[in-house]
């Protein structure tokens, strides 16, 4: 019990704090994930360089794959209305779990890709505060020098993004948002190759990154200012009041107003959306390709996660607020990334253009507000995960002539699908998903979520999403057509063998985007509630400041 | 005292913050002015907790200053990197990533 100094005209109660109850079993995945992160780094001081990579890579691929273990299990005996942790902190429930078991199970791959190895060196610079092209650079890569910071930076993310969707406040938001930050800034400029683009990069996405998060903190205070509380659920009660009692039932309209606008713009960064997307294409183009891999999986899932939850359960209360502000931002993402990707040549920064075209078809999702929507983009995402990550895990395969540098430009990628069928084969496998052929995950996730939005009468944005897709489509045939129907120049590319490691992730990726494909009913069944359930979204949502477990 | 008045006060140093990222080039001052945001950010939790008698801003207002000290080692980390690359802090320079 800690009673404040209530001298000089604070005029608020004595304020005492209890400890609060901790329910481990819950508190589980974040815990091991946090604890491999700290164990890990330990590693990079105490174990020596010769041992620290297999090290690093044992504990890495260990927590994660405890974690997805863990949110199975809880996912089996979690009470149907969810659950909070640690004094309302953090809410758990099942939209919450499949977010994380999703990025869990995304990590887990992307991590398969970093951990690859050419020639005995994996992507990542031998010192990276080395100047590119100077002598001690030489003289790390002689002597043989890796980054095996890379793993603990790797877990610090992910633990970022299980707390994003879990967040039930709005100041756990945003420290989940910079734990899950902050490590992928550094991440992005560790490339071995072409470590200027690497570095350019990562300035690029660090300076807006933080300029973003600087909307979305004022936001927060906005949003604090109007309900008096940055608990999601009181947040929500308050706008039913017309705001704290401080403003007497009445006038603090515009700062709810500012704050939904601003939050909004923190989260939209973060998923990329027009016209906050164009850290994105620099990005995904200068940053290592499996660190690309990771971002466009499991950040753009648990961010998805994130901004369902805001505006469902605390601004689920107002949506004339938010809905013809997301209303706009969904049309100008899907029109504006379709047109400017059918003018990109280097297939990475199409790849982000097309990421952020995704995303405007997730948004149409979240304009409808209805548990259809949710449940239309929950399967969106997981669906979109695997298929970019195996997307991903093909380029890191085309090199140029000599074997080095990843070849970007499609143009010299002609002939490539006569020379390795199966490799082109799944990347158009891959391209067809995203474009939304039937038979693939993405026509039944592009199904999902535009008919939830015509069920909540969003029509012409649908016809707008698909039209955009059909803009989509042409940039995405065009590559097929140059891999299998030019004939190869002098200059083509050259494949370096898969291995286990890739060509497990690119089997993983076609397998998933077909079985999804073929045979979504499972996956659907469980993530469509039950009718009694309603069509608010809120009703799957852990929408009380408070709902702690009794002694599990 | 108005708690209004700390309000205004933090939407002008964020404004300039604001403007500061937009029109400067050198990427310490851009920096330098999200930091100004941030900090603008404190000021408005700071007041709204005397408004609403609550404790919980002053409680953010501590997590953010951790936050920002956490975004300036990074930051610095990076910045520092592409200065020694380049010689220049100069946002114009880094412009290799396009079409």
């Amino acid at each position: 019990m800690i009673p404040l100094n209530t001298d000089e005209g604070f005029s608020g109660p004595v304020v005492t704090t209890q400890a609060p109850t901790l329910d481990w079993w819950l508190l589980a995945p974040f815990l091991v994930v946090f604890g491999a992160g700290v164990l890990a780094v330990l590693f990079e001081a105490f174990v020596p360089a010769a041992r620290r990579r297999g090290l690093q890579i044992a504990v890495a691929f260990l927590a994660l794959l405890t974690t997805f273990v863990l949110f199975v299990l809880q996912a089996g005996s979690l009470p149907e209305e969810g659950a909070t942790l640690v004094a309302g902190v953090l809410a758990v429930d099942r939209v919450v779990l499949f977010f994380q078991g999703t990025v869990a199970v995304l990590a887990l791959i992307s991590l398969v890709l970093i951990t690859e190895r050419r020639d005995g060196r994996d992507a990542f610079a031998a010192q990276a505060a080395t100047v590119p092209g100077s002598e001690q650079e030489r003289a790390h890569i002689m002597a043989g020098s890796q980054h095996t910071e890379v793993y603990p930076l790797v877990l610090f993310a992910v633990l970022g993004m299980f707390m994003f969707p879990a967040a039930n406040d709005f100041l756990t938001m945003f420290i989940a948002l910079e734990v899950m930050s902050l490590p992928l800034y550094l991440l992005c400029g560790l490339a071995r190759r072409r470590r200027l683009f690497s570095q350019e990069a990562a300035v690029k996405y660090f300076l807006l990154g933080a300029f973003s998060s600087a909307f979305f903190l004022f936001g927060i205070a906005m949003v604090y200012g109007y309900a008096g509380s940055v608990n999601f659920a009181e947040v929500r009660a308050a706008v039913e009041n017309g705001g704290a009692p401080a403003f007497d039932g009445g006038n603090g309209e515009p700062l709810m107003l500012m704050g939904v606008g601003l939050v909004a713009i923190g989260l939209l960064f973060k998923v990329g959306a027009v016209p906050f997307h164009n850290w994105k294409p620099d990005v995904y183009q200068g940053a290592p390709t499996p660190i690309t891999a990771l971002m466009a999986s499991c950040t753009l899932v648990a961010a998805f996660g994130a901004l369902l939850r805001v505006f469902f359960v605390p601004f689920g209360g107002s949506l004339e607020l938010w809905e013809p502000m997301l209303w706009t931002i969904a049309v100008l993402t899907m029109v504006v990334a379709a047109i400017v990707a059918v003018t990109q040549r280097d297939v990475k920064r199409l790849l982000a253009y097309s990421s952020v075209v995704h995303a405007g078809f997730i948004l149409t999702a979240v304009v409808a507000a209805s548990t259809d929507g949710l449940a239309g983009a929950m399967f969106y995402l997981a669906a979109y995960g695997f298929t970019t990550l195996g997307a991903f895990a093909v380029l890191t395969l085309v090199r140029t002539r000599d074997g080095g540098q990843e070849l970007g430009d499609i143009e010299r990628w002609a002939g490539l699908g006569r020379r390795h069928p199966g490799l082109a084969g799944a990347l158009s496998l891959f391209l067809l998903a995203f474009t939304g052929i039937p038979l693939t995950s993405g026509f039944i996730g592009k199904f999902a979520v535009f008919e939830a939005a015509v069920a909540a009468g969003a029509t012409p944005l649908v016809v707008v999403g698909v039209l955009s897709s059909a803009v989509t489509a042409f940039f995405y045939i065009r590559i097929i057509v140059v891999m299998f129907f030019r004939d190869s120049e002098e200059e083509g590319p050259t494949v370096v063998p898969a291995g286990m490691l890739t060509g497990g992730v690119i089997t993983v990726g076609v397998a998933a985007t077909l079985t999804l494909g073929v045979f979504p009913g499972p996956v659907l069944d469980t993530l469509l509630p039950s009718d009694e359930a309603g069509p608010e979204p809120a009703a799957v949502m852990v929408d009380e400041a408070s709902l702690e477990r009794t002694a599990p | 005292m108005d708690p209004m008045n700390y309000i205004v006060l933090a939407a002008l140093l964020f404004t300039i913050g604001a403007v500061g990222v937009l029109v400067r080039r050198n990427a310490i001052i851009v920096f330098m002015c999200v930091e100004l945001m941030l900090n603008a950010c404190n000021l408005a939790f700071v007041a709204f907790a005397r408004m609403h008698g609550d404790i919980e801003g002053q409680v953010i207002a501590f997590f953010v200053m951790v936050v920002a000290a956490a975004e300036v080692v990074v930051g610095l980390a990076i910045i520092m990197q592409i200065f020694r690359t380049r010689r220049s802090a100069s946002l114009d320079d880094a412009n290799l990533l396009k079409n």
